[in-house]
């Protein structure tokens, strides 16, 4: 890709993307002439992440745990308040300008909205030559032509779309334009944010199956960011369970099914409904009392302390928690979490308790578009 | 019939893909004759679902679509174009030349300042002995060219200004942002004012100068906030995402999205700035000369004998009134089919 | 079974709105729900599920929206109801939940307000027995610190805890049926689970009798006794939930279950999606509204439209089970596409 070379010694052939106690706060100001910043919305706050090249990395967290930040941070789209990433061995982080511009061209995103992230006054051959053109793809006219029904026809479109305007087609096939527009630039990593939930549940299928083709054909890597966990583990290779802010779990897909660890993991996987009776009648729930408390104000120590129906006296309050490997039996060194009494729940040492819910009033947490308009605030504005 | 022919790759999800599409495709249920029925289950539609044929229609076209039956918009457009056509045509067709007094003689200042309607002259003639109705048509172009120019001018500054502040954002949008604020505090007509007499000698070009400055802090405002709009959209990171430069992104995305706001409030401001126009001249800022007749400048020259002519007055009162309905009407409709909430 | 609570006979609703094509969005839908029963209306975005629901509830503007047909509430006949006996019914005897509970509370008006509101509208107390009766319902739909919450406006409140309170307003004055259109759609998932449970437990102790409206299948496995799947605008398929998840008979059934990945399931096993998208939908009038998707398309499909009929091929569990389609799933069929996909 480029020459430079890192230096922290991962080895660059089957690392692709490294990330680094990357931090994202937003500033939350308030004043009538001159704003100040009266604090700080924490929205990812120390993630360390790596993906290996052609894997799936699912990340998975409910709204306002920080997960399309760090999918935005991660390609530069915000800016890092602290951490690095680097990109095949190129530091992202230190890149501005024309230079990380061009690193665009390896790095594409399929966003949630399909409607939302198209331009309505662009046909979709404007939308997939624009990427091409800003990256010197489409300097043959006749080749660029090709190379676009070549784009679409893997993506199940038609030629005939390319006249198109977006409102003219359905929310599935918005989405395959917005995945052709991101392998239009023939990326190495593609980050789907949301990339199904806008969908209904039959055409949800398609773009998964169609992700799945792609990556094949392709050799693509991704990181899919959902807070459907059933949707995360049928696609990833692996898992990331992030909340407020940070990873609390990581695990191989299957293994996280099987033995989660965390605490919350646990109520995360009992939360998501089967659509089958039979399991369904039977199954265990751990409901977790509470909401997510606000990234304005995260609780001190391990932040799932204030809902976590296995908190303990000591250490959980006060000492936030790393993810680190465990040693129980038949876990593989892949399975990492994030609980100071991991060994001891597993075991059964630890037992559940009843938790009292504690009120968070919501502080809009910044998850869809944390952009901070100077002169506004991020209060409650509804 | 079930399972796809080729040698089975157990296990890869191209193997499974190929035979969850054997299965798809190979739609006959038990007990039927499957594909026999003729061109119905041919035209199953592939796993996208169907994408019609034919060119797209631009957001647009489809609001001139939507337009195009709508009465309100009719009736404006009609009013508008016949405006335009009237200026144009009206030295051809007005019957008598507006400069010319042609019922001088009738004119005595003490008995009968204002000669009446009479056979050839249908309106009267004013205080000068000329044709009204021929002033009027011919005012018809002194109009139109004074609001055109004075919106273009308008809006060629305001979006200036506006592209800026919401293009770069930061301070940039500060500071352009304070200046505008401190000129919409200014009464409109009072700033309108104010420039048209800071000329030595005013003419029609000062009073297009004078409304233009006007409306640009008003333009600039409508654009700067549509254009923040688009800046925290997501088709704008979208386009910041895949590497395109910050040019393009502003001038092929932004600026063609936030249009829509402002294009309507042109419409407006074209009949607005006729009112002012008139309130100009009326006022005495206008053009001194009146050999080129204009409405506001007939309003204004009516002002003395209001009393015992008013028909001076309401004649001219009317053409602006009814001019600056027909585009607020087009104002008015067009923000409605641009709208996307009242889309399909 | 007992007699129904309500009765849905051939409803319809037809949107002839100006300048548009009149739209069929609902199309001859009958259902009853029993008292204490929770009958789910399932299908996909445009599939009227939720026209039905404002329908039922008499919530549709007049203009630009045809109703038809008969909906019986304990013996009495909503669609002809005059405005204020309706409006008496409503909030007292039948109740309604909405996706989006910020939007469906008044924002400048305490939380508190609004649940007494019910209570003194449709109950005639006084303001402070109300406020007493307000702040018990908060505390029985899991609302910390109650009393202290009725103070406190929409804005202040997570959008878990606003839901739950919509769900006090709908059940202050314990209604005899409630209708919730997708109430958890905009929650998240551990929030998901807590309202699920918040609402069985309400439902069962109440006796209220529940129509869960949502796209969701694995909520409607969990919740409800009946399932009536909806496309296009009609009912295609009901049955008891156990034998509707065991054996889908229609296709349409069948390729919901087969999109949607699941938690418990093989991660290799490809999902097998239903092709196209609602906008491929051709007219009901001789035809299956579904055919142009449909796998099991044969030749009757684009020809005949197909009845809602009585199936007695699958397993009912002693349930009504109704059909609409040529050509259902058997259990062959069924085999062939897990082997596909594994």
């Amino acid at each position: 890709m480029t020459e430079v070379v890192d230096a922290s010694g991962i080895a660059p052939g089957e690392v692709l993307v490294d990330a680094r106690g990357v931090k994202v706060h937003f500033p939350i100001k308030s004043g009538l002439l001159i704003d100040r910043t009266v604090g700080h919305v924490y929205a990812v706050d120390g993630m360390d992440l790596t993906i290996r090249r052609g894997e799936t990395y699912g990340l998975v967290g409910e709204s306002g745990c920080g997960k399309s930040t760090f999918g935005r941070a991660l390609l530069q789209l915000e800016e890092l308040t602290e951490g690095s990433v680097t990109l095949g061995g190129v530091d992202l982080a230190t890149l501005k300008g024309e230079d990380l511009r061009r690193q665009r061209r390896h790095m594409q995103m399929v966003f949630q909205d399909p409607l939302g992230s198209l331009d309505p006054r662009q046909t979709v051959e404007q939308l997939l030559l624009e990427g091409m053109q800003a990256h010197g793809l489409a300097s043959d006219k006749k080749g660029a032509r090709d190379r676009l029904v070549e784009l679409l026809d893997a993506v199940g479109l038609p030629a005939s779309a390319l006249s198109k305007y977006p409102h003219e087609f359905s929310g599935g096939q918005r989405q395959r334009v917005g995945i052709a527009r991101a392998l239009s630039v023939d990326p190495e990593l593609i980050v789907a944010d949301e990339p199904v939930s806008a969908l209904d549940v039959s055409v949800q299928a398609q773009v998964i199956n169609l992700l799945q083709d792609l990556q094949e054909e392709f050799g693509l890597t991704y990181l899919v960011i959902a807070h459907d966990l059933a949707v995360v583990r049928h696609i990833s290779d692996r898992i990331g369970v992030m909340y407020l802010g940070a990873l609390v779990e990581e695990a191989e897909a299957d293994d996280l099914y099987a033995m989660p660890l965390h605490p919350y993991t646990r109520a995360l996987l009992s939360a998501i409904p089967v659509p089958d009776p039979v399991v369904e009648d039977t199954r265990e729930r751990i409901l977790l009392s509470g909401d997510l408390p606000s990234p304005a104000n995260p609780p001190s120590g391990c932040r799932f302390h204030t809902r976590c129906p296995w908190a303990q006296q000591t250490r959980c309050s006060t000492e936030r928690p790393a993810l680190r490997q465990v040693t129980i039996e038949g876990l593989p060194g892949s399975h990492r979490v994030a609980c100071h009494f991991a060994e001891g729940i597993a075991s059964g040492e630890i037992q559940r308790h009843a938790v009292e819910a504690v009120l968070t009033e919501p502080t809009e947490a910044p998850e869809p578009a944390p952009h901070a308009v100077p002169g506004t605030t991020l209060l409650p504005e509804d | 019939m079930t399972d796809s022919p080729r040698r089975p790759m157990p296990g890869t999800p191209s193997h499974k893909k190929a035979r969850l599409d054997a299965l798809a495709s190979t739609a006959a249920p038990s007990g039927s004759s499957g594909g026999s029925a003729g061109g119905g289950v041919a035209t199953a539609v592939s796993d996208a679902g169907r994408v019609a044929s034919g060119e797209g229609v631009s957001l647009w076209m489809s609001a001139w679509r939507r337009l195009r039956r709508d009465w309100v918009f009719l009736f404006g457009a009609a009013i508008v174009v016949l405006f335009i056509v009237l200026a144009v045509v009206a030295p051809l067709i007005a019957p008598h030349d507006p400069a010319t007094r042609v019922l001088i003689d009738q004119v005595n200042r003490q008995t009968n300042p204002v000669p009446g309607p009479q056979p050839g002259h249908p309106l009267g003639a004013d205080y000068q002995g000329r044709d009204v109705l021929s002033r009027l048509m011919v005012g018809a172009r002194q109009t139109l060219l004074v609001g055109v120019l004075a919106t273009l001018g308008g809006l060629l500054g305001g979006m200036t200004l506006g592209t800026l502040a919401g293009a770069f954002g930061g301070w940039v949008d500060s500071v352009v942002m304070r200046v505008v604020d401190v000129l919409l505090s200014i009464p409109s007509l009072l700033m309108a004012f104010s420039i048209a007499a800071m000329f030595r000698s005013p003419s029609q070009w000062t009073v297009i100068l004078a409304i233009a400055i006007v409306q640009v802090p008003v333009f600039a405002r409508l654009l700067r906030g549509s254009m923040l709009a688009q800046r925290h959209s997501d088709h704008v990171l979208a386009a910041r995402a895949l590497g395109v430069r910050k040019g393009p992104i502003v001038f092929r995305h932004m600026l063609p999205n936030a249009m829509g706001p402002v294009i309507v409030q042109a419409t407006l401001v074209l009949a607005t700035a006729i009112i002012d126009a008139a309130a100009l001249s009326f006022l005495g800022l206008g053009n001194p000369d009146d050999r080129s007749p204009e409405w506001g400048q007939m309003l204004g020259n009516a002002q003395p004998y209001f009393d015992s002519h008013p028909h001076l007055a309401v004649y001219p009162a009317l053409c602006i009134i009814v001019v600056a309905l027909g585009f607020t009407l087009v104002g008015e409709s067009l923000r409605e089919s641009l709208d996307p909430k009242s889309r399909r | 079974m007992s007699t129904p609570l309500l009765e849905v006979d051939d409803l319809s609703v037809r949107f002839t709105r100006q300048g548009q094509e009149p739209f069929t969005a609902v199309d001859k839908v009958t259902f009853n729900v029993a008292p204490g029963e929770v009958v789910g209306l399932v299908g996909e975005s445009g599939c009227g599920k939720s026209v039905t629901s404002l329908a039922i509830m008499r919530l549709l503007a007049r203009r630009g929206n045809q109703v038809t047909g008969s909906v019986r509430f304990a013996g009495t006949e909503l669609l002809t109801l005059p405005d204020a006996a309706m409006r008496d019914k409503r909030g007292a005897e039948l109740a309604m939940i909405f996706q989006d509970p910020l939007s469906s509370l008044n924002p400048v008006v305490p939380i508190g307000v609004q649940v007494s509101e019910v209570i003194t509208r449709h109950r005639g107390e006084n303001r402070a027995v109300a406020a007493r009766q307000a702040a018990e319902m908060l505390d029985k739909v899991g609302i910390p610190d109650p009393t202290r919450r009725l103070k406190e406006y929409p804005h202040q409140l997570s959008g878990g805890m606003r839901q739950r309170a919509l769900i006090a307003m709908a059940l202050a004055c314990e209604p005899r049926l409630l209708i919730a259109d997708e109430p958890t759609t905009a929650l998240d998932v551990t929030i998901q689970a807590q309202i699920l449970a918040l609402l069985t437990d309400l439902v069962e102790q109440s006796g209220t009798a529940l129509i869960m409206i949502t796209h969701d299948l694995g909520v409607v496995a969990g919740l409800c006794d009946g399932v009536n799947v909806l496309y296009g605008g009609r009912i295609v398929e009901r049955a008891k939930r156990h034998p509707l998840f065991a054996e889908p008979r229609h296709p349409y059934t069948g390729g919901l279950l087969g999109s949607i990945p699941r938690l418990d399931g093989d991660r290799d096993a490809r999902l097998f999606p239903i092709r196209g998208s609602v906008a491929d939908n051709i007219p009901w009038d001789h035809a299956c509204a579904f055919a142009p998707r449909c796998h099991q398309e044969g030749e009757k499909c684009r020809t005949v439209a197909p009845d809602l009929l009585p199936d007695e091929e699958a397993r009912t569990d002693g349930g009504l089970r109704l059909l609409r389609c040529h050509y259902p799933l058997t259990a062959a069929d069924r085999q062939r596409i897990e082997e596909g996909r594994a």
